[in-house]
């Protein structure tokens, strides 16, 4: 839903920034920066649209990267790399390891669509509106000049960051400090507990112990326990 | 027309030593790991020592039948190799290898972020592998990969990051710049701790369970046959490659050679990367398969607190003394 409200987002910025300066001869990068803003708003829909899981996922590494190539074609070579490590490297691989780790079917999963698809278009299609109207209002004259001194490197874009922007920074670091200490918390409550538990039957207790996997889905309320709060933390991370 | 051609040679060197350096890597392991086990290796092809062994092994995975098994996703799976091995070509881009403009296939800006991000393009060529197979043992590979890829990215990056800090610029060619002599016992753990997970993210031994051969036959490359397969393999020298050259230019100077040649740059980090290559498979020959939860234990007990302590020191190092 995110990229292709984005995705949609930049497509549109596109569209208004090359009536400015040359909207009869658009140069090189502005036509490219619109192809590229088309597959990634193609694989976007395709990600939220295929029946397949494994295939959603893989389908939302085009649409990630086709975002960073689309911030290299804006100057901003740092932000693009750091979305490739972060998205494509960190956050596609963990979803894919959960897939995996669940369940990932070759073939389709008509069991994994939810019931709410009209909520969830109206949703997206409210987003994209909201962004490319304040996007476009935003920037309406803003124009990058590809011939100077890029506006995006990494020392500009540190520099921004480290005098401007860093309270922000410091209070998302702290967001995220917060989210991985409650992380560390949870895992170690469910553990606490399924050894609470394994005190209180003492015969059920060995197999949770000997065999955590098989354990857990035979037998235990414990046991269970922690396997649930283990996907908890794969998903705050 | 005169850019037009700069570009196209650069792009064509590059290309060359992806295709080649792999291949000694390769040859060199076999030669290296028959002499250390106290036999000869391959003697035959080619004549000369089997100098050709792995050329005649190309030959042989071309000649192969290309099977897709029946109950696999059939385009990820063809797919899943060249994810897997284009990666390394794209970080060879930015690899420079003497000082100067002149030696570095692009210069980038932001280049230790550069390729750290496209190697970990390259781990989900595995994780499609090991879905897209539809067997048991390839999910269990596939699974291993992604949990050492989430283990052991985080100790490589930070690490990295003690040596942008201490060059004060995340450019490659401008860490090389910056480089002094004394950066080497400096970041000697950083260095360490890169190596290590390096060699994780590669799976070589003694960091291979993704596909530990007793366990689940091959891991994610198990149904793959004949020139797949031979791409996977090639991925994984690439990979040698490309770790010992980045290990080389982060940690170990690059080009700086302790006598100053010039000119010789590229001589010095040949050198370097053929040493760090050497240790690589005089570790795989030495050392046992580590397990499964020693494997993330040495990740997330050793090396992360390891390479936290390295950018505390750099810091301290960069602050008060520099």
């Amino acid at each position: 839903m995110t990229p292709a409200a984005t995705a949609g987002s930049l497509v549109g910025t596109m569209n208004l920034a090359a009536e400015s300066p040359g909207f009869l001869s658009p140069t090189g990068v502005e036509i490219a920066f619109l192809l590229v803003g088309l597959v990634t708003f193609g694989a976007a829909v395709v990600t939220v649209t295929t029946r397949q899981l494994v295939h959603a996922a893989l389908w939302l590494v085009v649409a990630l990267g086709g975002l960073a190539v689309e911030y290299l074609l804006l100057t901003a070579e740092f932000i693009a790399w750091v979305q490739v490590l972060i998205y494509v490297g960190s956050v596609v691989v963990l979803l894919l390891f959960g897939l995996m780790l669940t369940r990932a079917p070759i073939g389709r999963s008509p069991d994994a669509d939810s019931g709410n698809r009209w909520v969830a278009l109206a949703v997206a299609v409210a987003a994209a509106a909201a962004l490319v109207w304040v996007v476009v209002d935003a920037f309406r004259t803003t124009w990058i000049d590809l011939d100077g001194a890029p506006a995006g490197s990494t020392d500009v874009t540190g520099a921004s960051l480290f005098q401007h922007w860093v309270l922000p920074f410091e209070a998302l670091s702290v967001l995220l400090l917060a989210a991985l200490v409650g992380a560390i918390v949870l895992s170690r409550k469910a553990k606490a507990a399924a050894a609470g538990g394994g005190t209180a039957t003492p015969p059920a207790a060995p197999p949770p112990t000997a065999a955590p996997p098989a354990g857990g889905r035979t037998s235990g309320p414990g046991a269970s326990g922690t396997t649930d709060a283990g996907r908890d933390t794969e998903g705050t991370r | 027309m005169n850019d037009v051609l700069d570009v196209a040679l650069r792009l064509l060197v590059v290309f060359v030593v992806f295709l080649t350096f792999p291949l000694l890597v390769g040859q060199t392991e076999h030669k290296v790991m028959a002499h250390m086990q106290g036999r000869l290796g391959p003697m035959y092809a080619g004549g000369f020592h089997g100098w050709a062994q792995l050329i005649a092994d190309g030959v042989k995975f071309a000649q192969k039948e290309d099977v897709v098994p029946a109950g696999a996703d059939r385009r990820i799976f063809q797919l899943a190799p060249a994810v897997a091995l284009l990666p390394y070509l794209l970080v060879l881009l930015a690899i420079p290898i003497g000082p100067g403009e002149g030696a570095v296939g692009q210069v980038l800006d932001a280049g230790v972020f550069f390729v750290l991000a496209v190697m970990g393009v390259g781990v989900l060529g595995s994780l499609m592998a090991g879905w897209a197979s539809a067997n048991k043992f390839s999910l269990l590979g596939g699974l291993r990969t992604a949990a050492q890829l989430l283990a052991y990215e985080l100790p490589m990056l930070l690490t990295a990051a003690s040596v942008a800090m201490a060059a004060g610029t995340v450019s490659l060619v401008g860490i090389l710049d910056a480089f002094e002599w004394w950066w080497l016992p400096w970041q000697i753990t950083g260095a360490l701790v890169f190596f290590v997970a390096g060699l994780a993210e590669l799976q070589r031994p003694p960091f291979d369970m993704p596909v530990a051969d007793s366990e689940i036959i091959f891991g994610a490359y198990t149904e793959y046959t004949g020139l797949r397969f031979a791409l996977f393999l090639l991925a994984e020298y690439a990979g040698i490659v490309v770790l010992c050259g980045l290990t080389t230019v982060l940690f170990l100077g690059g080009w700086h050679g302790p006598w100053g040649a010039d000119g010789l740059g590229w001589v010095w980090t040949l050198l370097k990367t053929a040493v760090l290559a050497f240790v690589v498979i005089w570790l795989r020959v030495t050392y046992p398969r580590l397990r499964e939860d020693q494997l993330q234990k040495l990740s997330w007990t050793l090396l992360v607190p390891l390479s936290l302590a390295q950018i505390a020191l750099t810091g301290i190092v960069k602050v008060v003394f520099l």
